[in-house]
């Protein structure tokens, strides 16, 4: 049976790529800002209950329930304002999806700030997009400005009665900022050191003030969701999966790209439709790192009909994470790749825990030995067991990350790296022959 | 982690003041706050400050902590946490940031490093003629244009930071030549790709086509790039 790819009617990012109209007028001629006001009439609890019903995980990588966690927030203000403020730190190694959302189709994140702010009683939010992008971070102020000018936000946005403002702010350079607490940190004008949970943003989050924080796939697709129902999103993907989503395919493909697909599109459909096939065709794949650099690879066999979705994903042991999918080709060189992300985890490690700051350091530095295959074999479980002492035992998910790609290589491609020791052996050994 | 130090006294400027247009824009800033949360626009200040300057300086850092009513120590803690905040001078027309994460390495990034290095220097440093200094950063969220790069450049009279994308060996060397001559490059992909779209052409949203160049591009040909 083939899959039923995605058609334009049902994207929800109708310019991703920038190249329709993208002045306010062009905009809403494809729907977007519809009727805006007559969804906040329709109240809180609705569109709560609504964004339950579709199904929504969060885009930012970890999947959680939006609806859930809007659900979170306090009903009624102690006096205290509420926040949304949206994650736009995109800086997970291979993701790339936001930065296209922002920089071509600003007005679905910038709706969806609007009717999300309402739905949790926050007449202020704040988007915190990495330092990175300069570009991208104009193109979405122009957007803020547009909609300003236009009454769709500001006092009494869109006729509905509510006041809401809505705020860019940056940062400059640091992967951390991704999580949550760090990034509100950092938004108050400190290192962005993650912060001890409990207690949990939407009780103490920005200013000791009720907030949540949510990726800007996931409040982009909100408008439209509202707009066509739960049941719509919801009919994309399989249960528990649901709604279309936007994928980043780079790496070893022919063409690679960025493309919004349904949910739980297989592996090769994606990859053969939209970018053309793994380059010097499907035998020719080694490994695929599926959703961004924290999730394990998968190995060819794996990829053969694996769908991209959270659960199929983690039934390997692997995720969809963002959804930023690495294809790497039989010229790689996996332990390498691997090692990379080490040394990337290692530079970006807050120095806050223990754990990650002397781990990460340590488990790169055995990674450059094994790249090498300057070690013994034992030092695989060594490091095996490394990870796990890592793993867990830090504040926040930073050790984590940057210990479960490695055990992804152990687990699918030891092969590999106890040959490359045991050439490097035989090499020394045959060395010191000829010496002899 | 990664400990980053200020640059020797010997080097550093004696004063720091925002011009007149960037002390506007930076009240701007602090107006997104609430009152007594001043701090709160202090990365936005410092970035300014590194645009105006070339590089940031402790007068600056001292400079934006004053105008936020900060301790100095807690500017310098951020100055020094942020990767993208130079603590030594630049070059005096760009500096380039080549992407070298995993997607970027496997799609030909250490050429493109190997290449900073022979036609500029070691990393870190500036190049003999003052002009270019480059580095090698993390990922820059820009993966399915691998391998690319991040030109921060003073030329045609203003501060630009822009992606270049889709780069081979020799591309980049045109480009890295353009801005030691003083030029500025059109950023974006580098082999006539509009954005993002698969290589070859979209296989999807393909009505409509309005637009003469990305958002990103259109911003900096507004700025002067050719």
């Amino acid at each position: 049976m083939s899959f039923d790819f995605l058609t334009d009617k049902d994207r929800i990012f109708t310019n991703l790529y920038g190249m329709k109209d993208r002045s306010l007028k062009g905009v809403k001629a494809r729907g977007h800002w519809d009727g805006t006001g007559a969804i906040l009439a329709k109240g809180r609890d609705w569109i709560v209950q609504e964004m339950k019903d579709s199904g929504l995980r969060g885009r930012g990588g970890a999947g959680f329930p939006t609806g859930l966690k809007w659900s979170f927030m306090p009903k009624e203000s102690d006096g205290r304002p509420h926040y949304l403020v949206v994650n736009a730190d995109e800086s997970e190694p291979g993701t790339c999806k936001d930065r296209e959302i922002m920089r071509h189709d600003p007005h679905t994140l910038v709706e969806g700030c609007l009717i999300a702010s309402f739905a949790m009683g926050a007449n202020a939010c704040y988007i915190y997009i990495r330092g990175e992008y300069v570009r991208e971070k104009e193109a979405l102020q122009q957007a803020i400005d547009e909609a300003y000018e236009d009454g769709l936000i500001g006092k009494n946005a869109c006729g509905s009665g509510f006041d809401f403002d809505l705020y860019l702010s940056h940062g400059a350079g640091a992967y951390i900022c991704g999580e949550e607490t760090a990034l509100l940190e950092s938004l108050e004008g400190k290192k962005g050191m993650p912060r001890l949970k409990p207690p949990f943003p939407a009780n103490a989050g920005l200013y000791g003030n009720p907030t949540t924080v949510n990726n800007v796939e996931s409040i982009a697709v909100v408008p439209t969701i509202l707009r066509r129902g739960a049941g719509w999103f919801a009919s994309f993907g399989r249960e528990r999966n649901a709604g279309t989503k936007v994928f980043g395919i780079s790496g070893h493909v022919e063409r690679p790209c960025v493309v919004e697909e349904a949910m739980s599109i297989p592996f090769r459909d994606l990859i053969e439709k939209h970018c053309g096939g793994v380059r010097g065709g499907w035998d020719n794949l080694k490994a695929v790192i599926p959703g961004g650099s924290s999730v394990p690879c998968l190995t060819m066999e794996q990829c053969e009909d694996v769908l991209m979705d959270f659960d199929a994903l983690s039934a390997l042991k692997s995720g969809l994470g963002t959804a930023a999918v690495i294809v790497m080709d039989k010229d790689t060189d996996i332990i390498k790749a691997i090692w990379r992300l080490s040394k990337f985890y290692k530079h970006e490690s807050c120095g806050q825990c223990t754990p990650c700051r002397e781990g990460t350091g340590w488990m790169m530095r055995v990674m450059d030995r094994l790249v090498a295959g300057d070690a013994a074999i034992e030092e695989i479980d060594m490091l095996q067991e490394v990870t796990k002492q890592v793993e867990g035992h830090t504040i926040c998910a930073l050790g984590d990350a940057a210990a479960w790609p490695i055990q992804g290589l152990i687990r699918n491609f030891r092969g590999e790296i106890e040959e490359r020791i045991k050439a490097k052996e035989a090499g020394r050994v045959t060395a010191a022959l000829a010496a002899e | 982690m990664t400990t980053r130090r200020l640059a020797p006294e010997a080097v550093q400027p004696s004063s720091f003041a925002f011009n007149a247009e960037n002390a506007e824009w930076a009240k701007r800033q602090i107006a997104k706050f609430p009152e007594g949360r001043q701090a709160s626009a202090i990365i936005p200040l410092l970035w300014r400050a590194q645009a105006q300057e070339g590089w940031l300086t402790r007068t600056a850092i001292e400079g934006v902590a004053d105008m936020l009513d900060m301790p100095h120590i807690r500017a310098l803690e951020v100055a020094t946490f942020y990767f993208m905040f130079q603590l030594a001078p630049t070059g005096e027309n760009a500096h380039i940031q080549v992407c070298g994460t995993t997607t970027c390495m496997i799609c030909g990034a250490e050429d493109l490093t190997a290449l900073c290095e022979k036609l500029i220097g070691p990393a870190h440093t500036v190049s003999a003629d003052g002009k270019l200094s480059w580095e090698e950063v993390e990922c820059l969220g820009a993966c399915a244009n691998a391998p690319m790069a991040q030109i921060d450049s003073w030329v045609k009279g203003g501060f630009h930071s822009d992606y270049y994308e889709d780069l081979t060996v020799a591309t980049f060397e045109t480009l890295i030549e353009g801005f030691r001559k003083g030029d500025y490059p059109k950023p974006g992909s580098q082999t006539g790709r509009f954005a993002s779209e698969p290589i070859g052409g979209a296989t999807s949203l393909l009505d409509d086509h309005a637009e003469a160049a990305n958002a990103s591009v259109a911003i900096a040909i507004s700025e002067g790039a050719t």
